[in-house]
């Protein structure tokens, strides 16, 4: 009974720490792409190191806490619910480092003009995976507050869609090479998934929820 | 020969663990929240201990409804309960072994000739609806409670699973006590009054014969828990292994409870040492009481639309066919136990109305002149002396019943060899003992001899309105009967 103890704590600290590093991953984000955006390469290529690691680490966190729940034979009827919720918010770990990297492949050119708005779109992506990591931490222990945080997701996902489309038709009405647009609009849309997939992680918890509820 | 008839009950203890032990933890295996060999073993430990320590109450009353005295008898009507609950089973009936055995006692009682004893009936058909409906109560108000409580308080879900699983793991053995407690009833009750065993002195403790009894009923329904329940969870009873743990651990708790309050004497004493009225301590069915408690728990959740009025009447069927069945299949057993096989299936008192029980009842304000015509007369069935009363008296109901508890004929010898080890079965007080020794080697005819002879000697044996002291009192005085008792003796 005690190890059960132990280990309940145990996979309580690592769950936390798993979200803790989206969290931290989502600011290193936010201020990599304003270096980005400001023209701050050095620092920006920072970021993108440190998101690389934040990603390996939460690959291996999210791995140990699978296995602990399978070994210990934890959360027999909530289980595969817990595993889904920790996979998908991962993918959106994930979207943040591919779309991180992508951008210091490509380095995509950012017209003055664009880059308050490419700031803001970036503001809503990283709000909407904020409130997709309380919304989660909610789901383990408070459950009466994740309406709340899912409701901010939505607002901030729709955010992020209106931003995005008002900034491709900026790029595609201005005088520019095509490819020039296209890896412009890339990019965000890149931006938008990772919004689109936190809210997706909401829709999840939601129906968890529903289904822990006593 | 005991060993041989007394396995019939032996083998309705095992058909109860196999059958039963789903209900008290058959959810928290269903979903994997405890190990089947952990429960099973809490499951075996506890309901041995509820059977020895706490079979006596809910057992007792069946010995009122009939106190069948031939091991031959006894063997007949659980081999006919357990018959009837196989039978059933088979053709996919909803069954409960408390029905087939109250059928089966009721139809040893139509075969001997035994007055039923309507009152003890009456209580233990209404505890039959009463169980699933209190189940369903505690279910409906646990639920709302708990909901309260969930929405106030901030738990983490691991947090929730730990203390959901040792929720189980305790309500699994407490689950496991009171249906060792209320249930052992069922399996050893008609052994109660031919009982084989004699006492038995272990080092740290010691077990009345009864309690020796009890044990071997009790581990019967254990190995019945470790041979075949994980059998009967997986294929049967799919419903009630569907729910949440959460939601599981509300409905086997309020089935514990149900089967808890149905047994617990020490819960009847305290109710009587308040003043207030007892519950009747009767076996009653743990799977109805699981039924109750799911639809308790549905009810809170989603209202009246839900009840299942089929699943209901599925219930009211068992109360009916059940015992019907077995009853019959009593009756005919036994006449084929007496008539092919030579058995006594029972040990008639005779009653006879002499001059002593005419002056006794006069004294209590009885009086016919049809009992003069009656005196001397023996009757061997107290079924025709009732219809023989109500032809030749002017008496009502009461007052028959009365002339017949009074003609009872107990032959009750006080012997020394076996007054010792009934001093060590019953809290006796020094005066009490006092008079008994004193009363060693008399005879007493009748039971109302004894008691007057008793409450003459010594005022500890005097009721003295005090609820809680009077059921001390009867207890004991039903004791010494049976234990003293000439007739039931073999």
């Amino acid at each position: 009974m005690f190890t059960i103890f132990k280990k309940t704590r145990e996979l309580e600290a690592e769950i936390n720490r798993f979200l803790d590093t989206i969290i931290e991953a989502s600011v290193h984000f936010q201020e990599g792409i304003k270096y980005f955006l400001q023209g701050d390469l050095e620092t920006f290529e920072e970021k993108v190191r440190i998101i690389d690691r934040l990603e390996s680490n939460a690959d291996q966190l999210r791995r140990s806490v699978e296995e602990n729940l399978y070994l210990n034979m934890l959360l027999p009827e909530a289980r595969g619910d817990v595993l889904a919720l920790l996979e998908n918010s991962d993918d959106v770990l994930n979207a943040i480092e591919e779309t991180i990297i992508e951008c210091s492949v490509e380095k995509p050119s950012c017209t003055d003009e664009l880059k308050s708005d490419f700031l803001n779109l970036v503001d809503a992506v990283t709000s909407a995976v904020e409130e997709m990591v309380a919304t989660v931490r909610d789901y383990f222990t408070n459950l009466s507050d994740v309406p709340n945080h899912i409701t901010k997701i939505k607002v901030h996902e729709h955010e992020s869609d209106e931003i995005g489309e008002k900034l491709r038709r900026k790029i595609f009405s201005k005088q520019i090479e095509l490819c020039e647009k296209l890896q412009l609009r890339d990019f965000i849309l890149r931006l938008e998934k990772i919004a689109d997939l936190a809210e997706d992680v909401g829709d999840r918890v939601d129906i968890y929820r529903i289904k822990r509820m006593v | 020969m005991s060993w041989l008839f007394l396995s019939s009950g032996l083998f309705l203890g095992w058909s109860l663990g196999a059958n039963n032990a789903g209900n008290i933890f058959g959810p928290a295996v269903g979903t994997r929240m405890l190990k089947f060999r952990t429960a099973a073993l809490i499951a075996s430990v506890f309901v041995i201990i509820g059977a020895v320590i706490s079979g006596a109450g809910a057992a007792h009353t069946y010995s009122q409804l009939g106190a069948i005295n031939a091991l031959a008898g006894s063997f007949t009507a659980a081999l006919a309960a357990a018959l009837t609950v196989l039978w059933m089973t088979k053709l996919g009936l909803p069954v409960s072994t408390t029905q087939a055995i109250v059928g089966a006692i009721v139809g040893w009682d139509i075969f001997t000739g035994n007055l039923i004893d309507k009152p003890t009936l009456f209580k233990i058909l209404s505890t039959w609806v009463a169980s699933p409906i209190l189940a369903g109560i505690f279910a409906f108000f646990f639920y709302i409670v708990l909901k309260h409580y969930m929405n106030h308080v901030k738990i983490h879900i691991l947090d929730m699973d730990l203390y959901t699983r040792i929720g189980l793991v305790l309500v699994a053995a407490f689950g496991a006590y009171s249906l060792g407690a209320n249930n052992i009833g069922n399996v050893m009750g008609v052994f109660v009054s031919s009982n084989p065993f004699k006492p038995l002195n272990l080092i740290l403790f010691r077990l009345n014969d009864t309690q020796v009894l009890f044990l071997s009923g009790g581990v019967f329904i254990a190995i019945g828990i470790y041979t075949y329940s994980l059998k009967v969870i997986r294929t049967v009873g799919k419903d009630i292994f569907k729910l949440s743990p959460m939601a599981a651990l509300i409905v086997l708790f309020a089935e514990a409870l149900v089967l808890f309050i149905f047994a617990s004497e020490r819960l009847e004493r305290l109710l009587l040492s308040l003043g207030l009225p007892t519950i009747p301590l009767v076996p009653v069915s743990s799977s109805q009481a699981v039924v109750g408690g799911v639809v308790g728990v549905a009810l809170a959740k989603k209202g009246w639309r839900m009840i299942n009025y089929k699943l209901l009447l599925r219930i009211v069927w068992g109360w009916v066919a059940t015992p019907l069945s077995s009853g019959l299949l009593t009756f005919f057993s036994l006449f084929i136990m007496q008539n092919v096989f030579l058995q006594p299936v029972h040990f008639p008192h005779p009653y006879v109305v002499s001059q002593e029980v005419i002056t006794k009842l006069e004294t209590m304000g009885i009086e016919d002149p049809g009992l003069y015509q009656l005196e001397g007369k023996v009757f061997k069935r107290p079924a025709k002396m009732k219809r023989v009363l109500e032809q030749r008296t002017f008496l009502d109901e009461s007052g028959i019943l009365k002339v017949i508890e009074y003609s009872r004929v107990d032959s009750i010898l006080i012997d020394t060899t076996r007054l010792y080890s009934l001093i060590g079965n019953a809290d006796f007080t020094p005066c009490q003992i006092k008079t008994l020794e004193k009363l060693a080697g008399k005879l007493f005819i009748y039971k109302w001899q004894l008691v007057d002879t008793l409450e003459k000697m010594c005022k500890d044996w005097r009721p003295n309105g005090d609820a809680l002291h009077d059921k001390d009192l009867e207890d004991k005085i039903r004791l010494i009967v049976s234990k003293f008792s000439l007739i039931e003796r073999d």
